[in-house]
């Protein structure tokens, strides 16, 4: 089959690899019918995760139909149409019986590795290093999904797929970084980050009942997008956002800040970026922590600062004094996507959120690398890919 | 060796840490001073060497002074001080004069260091395998009790989850016939025999004697707080075999016996969990240490057809 491959650091290739085979009796194997490309992908793309191999198949957004299943999987049958969770979860374990997916105890069989750098490991993620499991990824023509009787969820025919990709990762993540914020009436929300998960945490904090939401980011087709969801918006290029945000809310500081930003941030001044970007180079920092510091920094005391930006290792200067003295609360997750597919699903029947309104770039999985770059220089407008094989 | 004295050690090991230090610093801040001092300023090559060294004494201070257990590194700077003995015996033949009398006396410092530097070596590493191996390690199961005792009183189940046995044969309600996979692919086999069995809190077992490996093992079952499941752990102790030497070997391969049984354990939550051991195309065997240091590209395992 096809599939897109990592081959190091800024490079990847759509080569012929082996059709995927049933390793556990509860796999499954789908041809692919929808895949995307997600932000964290450029931080595989870009080198910052480690424990990635020349060859990884990538990609973890992905949807398609059964064509075979392994003898433990009971409620899916050829031709089932499914959505994957990108998270791989046994379902059994205590995280699992909990809802905590994403930090399942079973499914990373190289959880030794991810011990070493986190101190306990999370669950494996499709395409997404070795340390979280090294399983081959969703930008590819056939996928195994291990556990297949307990993360995908099935849908119905009338549904097209751009509708319904989305509930593998961006969507529910977005939606799990609003909810982290335990919204009440009049709450303000600040979202650090308008690419895809941004626009979703967005949206889902209005669907909650934020009374505002300011979006944060430097490139103004992103604002104009969460300008027309209904959020004011700010480019830090151009504005001190502490500053601004301390106007916004008559000195308040937004009642939680949202970082869908992650270990690549930017920061306007050119010092400030230098100092943190050589760490990262020189290996002494794998993170870049703008969006969280300033997180931390303007959100109202007593707070929550809800953590849904990819973040693989350590952060330097972190704002400790502030957290702790004005009594703020952090919440971080990998989104357990399990938990949101079902209650997601219903609402995009209902019409309460059509998530395709993210998708601006449409490719063939052979174009994949394209993409790659396009998405990663912002050229063209690129807010969302998706491939087809 | 006490306690004690072994805690001296460590100290005496963190001590030449900070000496190495001390020493590269200068070696690099002001190499002529060296040079002058140890009676080589009139090799060329020393200009080059000397910092070099200078550098070797950093790299022994980083691991020693960087490690929770240093007392096995001295053996760095042990190997260091060969090479100075060689070196400055190799510059003593071929000076004369007062230059020679320097580098006598840098070359009988750096002998005094020697003798320090092995004594804290061997002393240090002596300890660790005095009694052979005891490895421990624990996991909490999502299952009840009586189940996860039930699962590994049928000691044939223990090769589902224990990598390197082979099987386990059951002789009667106490003794079993166990074949593991020994090093450099040679089976080892051995009889065992159940020495304490308390259903739902404690099997206890030990290598028949004549066994060419001897070992013992004991696993223990408690329930885990607030419904969490079994609390499992497991102490093996055995002689290596190869002794120390084949000890040392393995853990070069990754190996790492601790390492072993906590990837056992690790298994074996995911085979009563999920009912077996799970599986990636970079690890397929499922959790192993080994294939954690060597992956497999993600990619499927082998070609075939898809229908």
């Amino acid at each position: 089959m096809r599939a897109n491959c990592w081959m190091g650091k800024n490079k990847v290739q759509v080569r012929n690899v082996p059709d995927p085979k049933i390793l556990n009796s509860r796999d499954a194997i789908i041809r692919i019918t929808s895949t995307t490309i997600c932000g964290s992908d450029l931080h595989l793309f870009n080198g910052f995760i480690p424990t990635m191999k020349k060859g990884d198949i990538m990609g973890h957004e992905f949807m398609g139909e059964v064509v075979e299943t392994g003898p433990g999987v009971t409620n899916l049958r050829p031709g089932d149409r499914i959505v994957v969770p990108f998270p791989i979860a046994c379902g059994a374990c205590n995280a699992c019986q909990h809802g905590q997916f994403s930090v399942c105890e079973n499914s990373n069989p190289n959880a030794g590795l991810a011990e070493k750098i986190m101190g306990h490991s999370p669950a494996g993620i499709f395409g997404y290093s070795h340390m979280l499991g090294g399983f081959p990824g969703g930008q590819a023509e056939y996928a195994r999904v291990p556990f297949a009787d307990v993360g995908p969820i099935k849908i119905p025919d009338d549904l097209p797929d751009e509708k319904v990709l989305f509930l593998s990762d961006v969507f529910p993540t977005g939606w799990m970084g609003a909810e982290m914020c335990e919204i009440t009436p009049g709450d303000v929300i600040a979202v650090w980050g308008a690419g895809p998960v941004g626009q979703f945490a967005i949206a889902s904090a209005f669907l909650m009942g934020a009374e505002r939401v300011i979006a944060i980011d430097r490139f103004s087709y992103r604002l104009r997008k969460a300008e027309r969801a209904g959020a004011e918006t700010l480019n830090y290029e151009d504005v001190d956002v502490l500053d601004a945000l301390r106007d916004m809310t008559a000195g308040r500081g937004p009642d939680a800040c949202i970082d869908a930003v992650g270990i690549e941030a930017h920061h306007p001044a050119p010092m400030m970026y230098g100092y943190d970007r050589a760490k990262q180079m020189a290996r002494v920092e794998t993170d870049r922590p703008f969006a969280l510091r300033e997180a931390v920094m303007a959100c109202r005391n007593g707070g929550v600062v809800s953590v849904i930006g990819v973040y693989a290792g350590m952060v330097d200067k972190f704002p400790m004094g502030s957290f702790m003295n004005r009594s703020l609360t952090m919440r971080g997750a990998q989104c357990h996507v399990q938990r949101y597919l079902r209650p997601l699903l219903d609402r995009i029947r209902a019409g309460d959120i059509d998530p395709s309104f993210v998708i601006s770039h449409r490719m063939r999985l052979d174009d994949t690398p394209r993409g790659y770059d396009m998405f990663k220089h912002k050229e063209d407008e690129c807010l969302k890919v998706v491939l087809t094989p | 060796m006490t306690e004690r004295d072994h805690h001296n050690l460590e100290g005496l090991a963190r001590g030449l840490g900070w000496a190495s230090l001390g020493l590269g610093a200068v070696q690099l801040s002001a190499p002529d001073m060296v040079r002058h001092m140890s009676g080589v300023d009139d090799s060329s090559l020393s200009r080059v060497m000397v910092p070099l060294v200078g550098v070797r004494e950093l790299f022994h201070a980083a691991v020693l002074l960087g490690s929770r257990r240093p007392g096995p590194w001295v053996w760095t700077r042990v190997a260091g001080d060969v090479m100075d003995l060689t070196s400055l015996g190799c510059a003593v033949s071929h000076r004369r004069g007062k230059r020679r009398r320097r580098t006598m006396t840098a070359t009988a410092a750096v002998a005094g260091i020697t003798a320090v530097d092995l004594y804290t070596a061997i002393r240090a590493g002596r300890r660790p395998w005095a009694y052979g191996l005891s490895l421990h390690a624990a996991i909490t199961v999502k299952r009840p009790r009586d189940e996860v005792y039930g699962f590994w009183r049928d000691l044939e189940n223990l090769p589902r989850f224990m990598i390197h046995l082979r099987s386990v044969q059951v002789i009667d309600q106490r003794r079993s016939r166990w074949i593991a996979k020994g090093p450099a692919g040679k089976d080892v086999e051995w009889d065992a025999q159940i020495v304490e069995d308390r259903p739902e809190e404690l099997i206890a077992w030990r290598s028949a004697a004549g066994a060419r490996v001897r070992n013992s093992g004991s696993v223990s079952f408690t329930d885990a707080p607030g419904g969490r499941g079994t609390e499992v752990r497991v102490e093996l102790r055995f002689d290596p075999p190869g002794g120390m030497l084949g000890a040392a070997f393995a853990r070069m391969l990754g190996e790492h016996p601790d390492q072993q049984v906590r990837d056992d354990m690790r298994r074996f939550k995911q085979v009563m969990e999920t009912g077996e051991v799970v599986r990636s195309e970079g690890s397929p065997e499922g959790v192993h240490a080994i294939r954690q240091l060597r992956q497999r590209p993600a990619q499927p395992v082998m070609s075939g057809g898809r229908p």
